[in-house]
């Protein structure tokens, strides 16, 4: 077995193995931090010795002996000599219960703020390493310890049982769980500045565990719905900068650079899940997709279809993002002055103010309008309040050359 | 040892980047991109960011008996302002030097260098080792 897929397998197991501690020891830091030693160890002994015949077995001995010498050290260290008896050296037995969902909720509990979730998840039911969730993050090491290390005492402090959450508490926490996925696909796929070498792939990372939920929940529609709108909108990563770094927008990126198979997986995931019924705001951003990555050109975008969906998008979520979006795909199809008149009402929410994305998109569709002055003056507003630096550029150069051809 | 350079935007007779001709917005990406490529490359970039442009930058100062009072700016009319910085591992002052001076000489409009002032500065380092 090659060394990247003994990689693939120990990241798969990682929360399994932590599973069966957790059901043993019910110490969640110190069963996360034994996993991450047993994962170490097996990345440098597999690859020399082989594979182990039962590796998900050996993972957890060798975890839970990590566990055992810590835990016997903890009480010798508080010289309570007369505990470490009831502390059993037997082996753990290994049983079939996959425990990577019961963990993945764990790590997504409402008491942590989401960049504790994330760092949280990407180490104990991602597998990575705290050294590769900074550097994916472009934190120091040290700091994403100490971000780790009290999410875990959180979880610890809240008393939280390791079991599955009841029906009851369910939606609620599976929302949290997709949420906390998806933040971790988009900060992945949010162009960066790029000076880091290695990064991990988080939205690879997000999509791997979206798939494994999925596994797990294959009936739950919004699971579905949020893989195959990963899978969507991943499949343009390739066309969506340009050789120097710049943005390139839907409109004018080279379709045949899109990755096929993704499309093709992500429509067929979505066009399954629809019809089985309680549509949510993941199925519908997925069905958009869909549509977008459908159209060999720009021009063929189905843009009615696009508008009624988020029509119904509307209705299912008080977010000015998706009003934003909706006007745009007004202007498509009634034309820019419909687009404008929508975007004049967003000017008084207050949850706009704090972003230039008013600004980017009125600046589209006063040009779509052929308003240049305006347009241009609503790009360098955008350009000034941008926070990322490959956005920055592109309306900066955007009002370079509308404001050039109009002169 | 480790340099922080700072880039400053002063007031040095050019337009915002936002009224460039198209050209030359793309020629100064290029250039910026290009020249933290080549830290990188060196294994010299101990880190580098870009900030924000100030108009929603804020001032903080804590306060005595109150709570600390929060007000807008540094201004972008004030001319002077902190844009990005980068941190470099180098060998001495020497070459410190030396990449500020390639980061000042960024193409402007018409092509022609900004010759924008970077400070350099030093970062604090570890006691030395050795005898006490």
């Amino acid at each position: 077995m090659t060394e990247p897929r003994i990689e693939d397998l120990l990241r798969e197991l990682a929360p399994q193995v932590l599973g069966a501690l957790m059901r043993r020891y019910d110490d969640f830091a110190a069963a996360e931090d034994a996993v991450q030693e047993a994962l170490i160890a097996a990345a440098t002994q597999w690859p020399a010795d082989g594979l182990p015949d039962y590796p998900r077995g050996w993972l957890i001995q060798v975890a839970s002996r990590r566990m055992l010498d810590q835990l016997r050290n903890e009480q010798a260290r508080r010289r309570r000599e007369d505990q470490v008896a009831a502390v059993s050296s037997e082996p753990v037995p290994v049983d079939d219960v996959d425990d990577t969902l019961v963990v993945l909720f764990m790590c997504c509990h409402p008491a942590l703020k989401p960049a504790a979730a994330i760092a949280l998840t990407l180490r104990a039911v991602g597998g990575l390493s705290t050294a590769e969730i900074a550097s994916a993050f472009l934190i120091p090491e040290a700091t994403m310890a100490q971000r780790i290390s009290r999410a875990k005492a959180r979880i610890k402090a809240s008393g939280l049982p390791f079991r599955m959450p009841t029906e009851a508490e369910r939606p609620a926490r599976l929302a949290a769980v997709l949420h906390v996925l998806y933040l971790i696909f988009n900060e992945g796929h949010t162009a960066t500045s790029g000076t880091s070498l290695n990064r991990v792939e988080l939205s690879s990372e997000a999509i791997r565990l979206t798939r494994a939920v999925h596994a797990l929940l294959p009936e739950v529609g919004e699971v579905a719905g949020l893989l195959a709108l990963m899978l969507l909108t991943d499949a343009r990563r390739p066309a969506r900068t340009g050789p120097d770094g710049t943005l390139v927008p839907l409109s004018e990126q080279d379709r045949s650079r899109w990755d096929a198979g993704a499309i093709a997986e992500g429509t067929a995931l979505i066009t399954a899940t629809l019809p089985r019924g309680t549509t949510g705001p993941y199925q519908i951003l997925a069905a958009i997709n869909a549509v977008h990555d459908e159209a060999a050109r720009a021009e063929d975008t189905d843009w009615p279809q696009i508008l009624a969906l988020y029509g119904v998008l509307d209705h299912l979520s008080d977010n000015p993002m998706v009003a934003l979006n909706h006007a745009i795909a007004t202007a498509m199809v009634h034309g820019p002055a419909a687009g404008l008149a929508l975007l004049d009402k967003l000017d008084a929410d207050r949850r706009m103010a704090a972003t230039h994305r008013l600004d980017a998109t009125r600046a589209h569709l006063l040009e779509l309008a052929g308003d240049a002055e305006p347009a241009v003056a609503h790009y360098r507003r955008a350009a000034a309040r941008t926070t990322s630096i490959p956005e920055r550029n592109y309306l900066t150069l955007r009002a370079a050359t509308l404001a050039a051809n109009h002169r | 040892m480790k340099y922080m350079l700072l880039m400053m935007t002063t007031d040095i007779g050019q337009p915002p980047i936002t009224e460039w001709e198209p050209a030359d917005v793309r020629a100064h990406i290029e250039f910026m991109a290009k020249f933290t490529q080549d830290l990188v490359s060196s294994g010299e970039l101990v880190d580098g960011q870009g900030l924000a442009l100030p108009d929603e930058a804020r001032i903080v100062t804590a306060r005595d008996g109150g709570p600390a009072t929060v007000t807008d700016g540094p201004f972008p009319e004030s001319k002077e302002f902190l844009a990005g910085y980068w941190i470099v591992d180098v060998d001495g002052l020497d070459r410190a030097l030396e990449i500020a001076a390639e980061a000042s000489a960024s193409p402007g409009p018409g092509g022609i260098r900004l010759n924008h002032p970077i400070e350099v500065r030093q970062v604090m380092d570890a006691p030395p080792v050795g005898d006490v």
